[in-house]
């Protein structure tokens, strides 16, 4: 096991394009990273980089100490999953799973240990003598989990390896994958485009967009505390209200002239915003329904126009401020109608502003 | 209750699977008046002439008298008959070989050059196989004529005495095997270059992590997945290769003293030249046994292995 370092990692395509823009990153011993971001942010050319798989344009890989830029992929001792899976599907279960071990010319005996190990961790025993073609999705993932998991690794990297399962069995796999980490405690970067994937799994996200790293950090510092705009709007689902609007004695004024009252303990820190274009951010769950004894509140009438009951809570949809949809979180036992007016608590100590012109949440 | 049940049941299941038999039937019936153009054609052009192949072998020299086996029996106790199973399997096995082992490593080296470039070569090293083989060969008995031999003028420049390329049994029998080879090992190299495009590239890549050198990735990965292409190309190069007859008729003649002689060539020779037709059916149906025997275990390794993989 072993920290990895990136240092002003660059990567540039024939043409000038640049997928990867100068990124630097420490990741610690044991920690579980992901890379989280949309497509084409350069979050899996950043991985493959890691590997060995992409060449590196400028800037330095750093495994455990050791900088493996001209390290060919088999030198680095790492171990990875693939999207796919990349399962050899000429061998076995136990053929795939041992082929690392066999290459590195390990003794019968250890090879099969360490399979009946890795196969007892994943719960895959009675498949290891079925071919890949045999197996569904989800056992294929624990295959290709497994083939990592034998040659006990620095460094294990996942590049999207729940994105091609349905929905119940991705999320079976996210809690398997965290408890694997759990028990072999390797360093692990993980790459994936869903949030809700980034937030469960990782120590700490890395959000990229446009080849940069918009910020690091825990999961619910991130949640929490958005550094920019991008990611205040890519972490959390439903996605974050954002409302044109600017501060004026003490209060945010949106674009109809809805006023909203700045909680004192907030006041001094948007002293520097007055008068400029801001925008108002607030999640959909510090929209909620009326609570008249939440500190900090500020109450509205809106109009709700398209209700969603989800069970553990309603989603309802209206018009505010230039937000054409908005979303708020109810609680499920209130009775809502669309078209029906209905008051509705923002719960301002929650609230973010950001700059329009950067980006940057102040 | 239970009976007017049990009646009611067969009154309306009957008519319900037998119009579905009926659909069945006609969809059937359809596919039949479908595919009965290419039934003519292939009773026309291959059971036939099989069938009456088989039924001409078994006829006396004069074609009036039925003798069964005994064109089999005359041709197992000659001699120049063995020359020629010989000849046909040393020269379809050892063909075939260098033009699997040719065209694979021309399909590596192709797929490795990049795309632009890669059009321009595929296309010269296709030309080979384009040109019509009796007009290519044609060429190499020019090059290996004794006079005027390019090869032996090459040769010379180096001070290698000049080779009896098409006089000499051995250098005559190694001379057919080199022109059936530039003439089929492109066949191999555009199936191999089609077979290698069509390995993810993902295993590759997963293999390189697992610790696999080149030559390893060459040897786990490449020739397994390739494995079906490989052997349905040698078995269709196979059977075309014991089949062939232009080359060696045009560069040899089957000569000298019938030692290049291949099954087509020789039943030509035993059953149009010298007028004995029944026997040059029983010559050229020898190897169908043999090769029948070779397809079915071929074609039944790509079909298990196709069950496990695809």
């Amino acid at each position: 096991m072993a920290n990895v370092s990136l240092r002003n990692l660059v990567k540039e395509y024939d043409g000038g394009v640049q997928a990867v823009k100068g990124i630097n990153l420490d990741i610690q011993d044991h920690e579980f990273v992901v890379l989280v971001g949309p497509s084409g942010c350069g979050k899996t050319t950043t991985l493959r980089m890691i590997a060995g798989l992409e060449e590196i344009t400028k800037g330095e890989v750093d495994i455990g100490g050791n900088v493996v830029n001209d390290v060919p992929p088999r030198d680095r001792d790492i171990a990875m999953v693939f999207q796919n899976y990349a399962l050899y599907p000429h061998m076995s279960v136990y053929e795939n799973m041992a082929f690392g071990l066999t290459l590195r010319k390990f003794a019968r005996s250890e090879i099969d240990k360490r399979v009946k190990n890795a196969a007892r961790i994943l719960d895959i025993e009675p498949l290891l003598e079925r071919k890949p073609k045999a197996l569904s999705g989800g056992q294929r993932q624990r295959v290709a989990m497994g083939r990592a998991i034998v040659r006990d690794p620095k460094v294990f990297l996942f590049d999207e390896p729940l994105s091609n399962l349905d929905a119940k069995l991705r999320v079976q796999m996210r809690t398997e994958i965290k408890k694997v980490h759990q028990t072999v405690r390797t360093t692990t970067v993980y790459v994936t485009h869903d949030q809700v994937e980034a937030m469960t799994l990782a120590d700490r996200v890395v959000v990229m967009n446009h080849g940069i790293i918009e910020q690091v950090g825990p999961p619910q510092e991130l949640y929490h505390n958005p550094a920019t705009r991008f990611v205040a709007g890519f972490i959390g689902s439903p996605a974050m209200n954002f409302l044109h609007a600017r501060v004026e004695n003490d209060a945010v004024h949106l674009t109809d002239g809805t006023v909203l009252p700045i909680p004192e303990s907030r006041r001094a820190r948007y002293a520097n915003a007055v008068g400029k274009p801001l925008l108002f951010g607030i999640r959909p769950e510090h929209l909620t329904d009326h609570r008249p004894h939440l500190p900090g509140r500020a109450d509205l009438i809106i109009t709700p126009e398209v209700i969603e009951p989800m069970g553990m809570e309603t989603m309802v949809h209206f018009h505010l401020g230039d937000a054409r949809d908005c979303c708020a979180r109810f609680e499920p036992t209130v009775h809502v109608e669309p078209n029906v007016p209905i008051t509705l608590t923002v719960d301002m100590n929650n609230m973010h502003l950001l700059d329009e012109a950067t980006g940057k949440v102040l | 209750m239970a009976d007017s049940m049990s009646a009611a049941i067969p009154a309306v299941a009957q008519p319900r699977s037998s119009s579905l038999q009926k659909l069945a039937r006609r969809r059937s019936s359809i596919a039949f008046l479908m595919t009965l153009p290419l039934i003519c054609v292939i009773l026309g052009l291959v059971v036939y002439p099989a069938g009456y192949a088989i039924y001409l072998s078994m006829l006396s020299r004069r074609m009036d008298e039925f003798v069964g086996l005994t064109q089999y029996d005359i041709l197992i106790e000659n001699d120049t008959f063995w020359l020629v199973v010989f000849q046909s399997c040393f020269f379809a096995v050892t063909a075939v070989i260098a033009k699997a082992a040719i065209g694979f490593w021309l399909a590596h080296m192709l797929h490795h050059i990049p795309t632009k470039g890669q059009r321009k070569w595929r296309g010269m090293l296709l030309v080979p196989w384009v040109i019509p083989p009796a007009l290519s060969t044609l060429g190499w008995w020019w090059m290996y004529d004794p006079t005027y031999s390019s090869l032996n003028w090459i040769l010379a420049i180096f001070a290698v005495p000049a080779v009896p390329w098409l006089g000499e049994p051995w250098w005559a029998r190694v001379s057919v095997i080199i022109v059936n080879v530039w003439y089929g090992a492109p066949f191999f190299m555009i199936m191999y270059l089609a077979a290698l495009k069509s390995v993810p590239e993902q295993l590759y890549e997963a293999a390189a992590i697992d610790g696999a050198s080149s030559w390893q990735r060459l040897r786990y990965i490449t020739l397994p997945m390739m494995q079906n292409i490989i052997s349905i190309t040698v078995l269709f190069s196979l059977i075309v290769t014991f089949a062939n007859y232009d080359i060696v008729r045009v560069l040899t003649n089957g000569g000298p003293r019938d030692l290049t002689h291949l099954f087509a060539t020789y039943a030509f020779q035993v059953g149009i030249l010298s007028g004995n037709i029944p026997r040059g059916a029983a010559v050229s149906l020898f190897m169908l046994p043999l090769l029948a025997i070779f397809a079915f275990f071929i074609l039944r390794g790509v079909n298990q292995r196709n069950k496990e993989m695809m």
